[in-house]
């Protein structure tokens, strides 16, 4: 195993910079997730650690070597695409078999090694199959089990769960947890799915415009999130977004819009010093609210949507122009088109400078 | 569909069916004609005294065995040498990115728009200068490469997904292992359709084997077979045995591959 480290990495085409900057260290054995919206370069920094983009300036390291100049083959990599990418001319036992020819290993440790792969993907009963005779689920494990065959030094997924459907991918996710874990290899995974990176990563990467937005482990990006970006794209459903204005009333701070009042309690009075008679966005997650009667409701609008799950109900609370989104208890009865009350506590406020978008804690 | 547009449609194709085949039949038929009965008044489908002596004399007439082995040779590399190139060329245009690929590939499909008649004249000069007149190498040169060829693989190349060949890159397989092994199985049916289409097209060559050999002994049978008419006049009976032992392997190839030329033409929309 390996780690693998980026510095200084960009990547242009032409004159359009795709990946700006990225500097960031992989450690060996850990799973590394990659996230962000499509166009943002996270799949470019991928294929450039594969080799199979050029670099345009900075340095990968896999291991202790520098990887720049080395064909994708010299690189000890493994690469599961998210079309899986599997030769459909052989069965699965070939297409493991296949990429182990190229190392020139004697016959019967290619045997041994195509049946502890398939093995450890349960693929044993589908091995001379071809795989057009597969379902989605099964294409994906094989993928997967070529790309363990090897027994490389680092493991990197491009998407690889998109094309399945929702069942099968929760079924996935842990099963290529389960995986990673089993054989302790470095993993880089690119998704657009925050659930994907919340379930199984050690540390998520958000990536926004071909820079890094945030590094850490999923509950801390998701508890503190740096700016209004990452705050918004992880969680399920998105952060909530107000435009509001501090100002002062009944014996302290209050942040204040269209349908909004929050009574700011004094830690938050001191940290938004800086913002008193200017614009500032206040953030708060749909699952941290509660149903509020008339007195102490922080945001009141009429209530646009209900949508009842049985186990709870998200409505949407009009905001001036803006809907909120809010989780409620199936007790909480909204009715569409009322008026609708709804409260959080101070700790789940969250505070962004619309200048910079970056969170003030 | 209803029944009587059916039986209206099935009896104009299978009318189309018989017109088409009836000279074939006809030809096959008279092959077995004395020459008395082919040039008649009264003309009958059916050979009146049948006799293989028109096939005898044929196959006696020396050549033909060697006319045969020319039209095999000739066929077969240049079919060979299409494929290989074809394939080679169009690989290289679908999934490389290079300076300069578009315009060689509309350099190479320009070369399609002029018509091999006005080709002759310069081939035949070239190939004059390289002395390659009466040698297999001066009836196959202007065939070894085709343009179509490099077209039609090129367009089936580019439906193979980046990712099979970039997987495999990343294994370490080195390129040539890649053409062949990855590359070259998932156009096979294409490669099998270029393949049908170039052997019955030299096969069937006239024009510029006729040019460029002067030899008896380097005639392909198209050329070879030209030559029965000789100064008294057209002698049918052997025309008609030895063209019918010329579409013999055309025959047989098409059965074998039938399936592969009705891909083929379905996919190219040429017309074999």
């Amino acid at each position: 195993m390996a780690s693998v480290t980026l510095s200084n990495l960009r990547k242009a085409y032409g004159d359009n910079l795709v990946v700006k900057q990225f500097d960031l260290e992989v450690a060996d054995g850990e799973f590394l997730v990659l996230l962000g919206g499509s166009g943002c370069g996270k799949s470019t920094v991928l294929r450039m650690i594969a080799g199979l983009e050029t670099v345009t300036d900075g340095q990968i390291h896999i291991g202790e070597r520098v990887v720049n100049d080395l064909e994708p083959g010299e690189r000890d990599i493994a690469f599961v695409f998210q079309n899986y990418a599997l030769y459909p001319h052989m069965n699965v036992r070939r297409n493991m078999e296949f990429c182990l020819e190229n190392q020139r290993l004697p016959r019967a440790e290619i045997v041994s090694r195509v049946e502890d792969a398939a093995r450890i993907v349960h693929l044993e009963p589908l091995l001379d199959r071809l795989p057009a005779q597969l379902s989605g689920g099964q294409r994906q494990r094989v993928a997967i089990g070529r790309a363990i065959v090897r027994r490389s030094k680092v493991l990197l997924m491009d998407e690889p769960l998109s094309n399945l459907d929702a069942k099968l991918r929760s079924e996935m996710r842990s099963e290529i947890a389960r995986i990673q874990e089993e054989l302790g290899i470095t993993t880089v995974y690119v998704t657009h799915d925050q659930v994907e990176a919340m379930t199984m990563a050690d540390r998520i990467v958000v990536i926004h415009d071909g820079l890094i937005q945030q590094l850490g482990a999923p509950m801390d990006v998701f508890r503190r999130p740096v700016n209004r970006f990452v705050a918004g794209f992880i969680g399920s459903p998105s952060m909530n977004f107000v435009d509001v204005e501090l100002a002062e009333g009944g014996g302290g701070w209050r942040a204040r819009a269209e349908g909004v009042d929050v009574p700011l309690p004094e830690r938050w009075t001191r940290r938004l010093e800086g913002y008193r008679g200017k614009p500032l966005v206040l953030g708060f997650r749909p699952q941290a609210v509660a149903a509020a009667g008339a007195d102490d409701a922080m945001f009141t609008g009429p209530v646009q949507v209900v949508e009842p799950y049985g186990t709870e109900t998200y409505i949407k609370v009009l905001l001036g122009e803006e809907p909120a989104t809010g989780r409620l208890e199936p007790d909480d009865q909204p009715v569409k088109g009322e008026p609708f009350g709804l409260s959080v506590s101070p700790e789940d406020l969250f505070f962004f400078d619309p200048e910079t978008d970056a969170a003030i804690y | 569909m209803n029944r009587a547009r059916r039986v209206t449609i099935y009896g104009l194709l299978i009318a189309g069916g018989l017109l088409m085949i009836f000279p074939f039949v006809w030809s096959v038929l008279s092959s077995f004609k004395p020459p008395a009965e082919i040039l008649t008044l009264n003309p009958q489908l059916v050979p009146r005294e049948p006799t293989l002596d028109n096939y005898r004399e044929v196959l006696a007439s020396g050549s033909f065995g060697r006319w045969y082995l020319n039209s095999l040779i000739v066929a077969v590399i240049v079919t060979v040498s299409v494929c290989l190139f074809s394939s080679l060329a169009g690989y290289s245009l679908a999934k490389y990115r290079y300076a300069g690929r578009t315009v060689i590939f509309m350099a190479i499909l320009s070369t399609m728009m002029i018509p091999a008649e006005m080709l002759v004249i310069p081939w035949f000069i070239t190939g004059g200068y390289l002395g390659l007149s009466d040698t297999y190498l001066g009836i196959m040169f202007p065939g070894l490469i085709s343009a179509f060829g490099v077209f039609l693989m090129k367009q089936f190349m580019e439906g193979i997904p980046d990712a099979l060949i970039e997987s495999a890159r990343i294994d370490g397989t080195s390129e040539v292992r890649i053409f062949f092994r990855i590359v070259l199985p998932l156009v096979r049916p294409a490669l099998a359709s270029l393949a049908i289409f170039t052997f019955v097209s030299n096969w069937d060559a006239f024009l510029w084997p006729l040019i460029i050999t002067n030899d008896r002994a380097l005639f392909t049978l198209p050329v070879g077979l030209q030559s029965f008419a000789g100064a008294h006049g057209v002698e049918y009976h052997l025309v008609i045995a030895a063209a019918n032992l010329v579409v013999l392997p055309v025959l047989v190839v098409f059965i074998v591959l039938q399936k592969q030329i009705i891909q083929g033409i379905a996919l190219t929309g040429v017309k074999g």
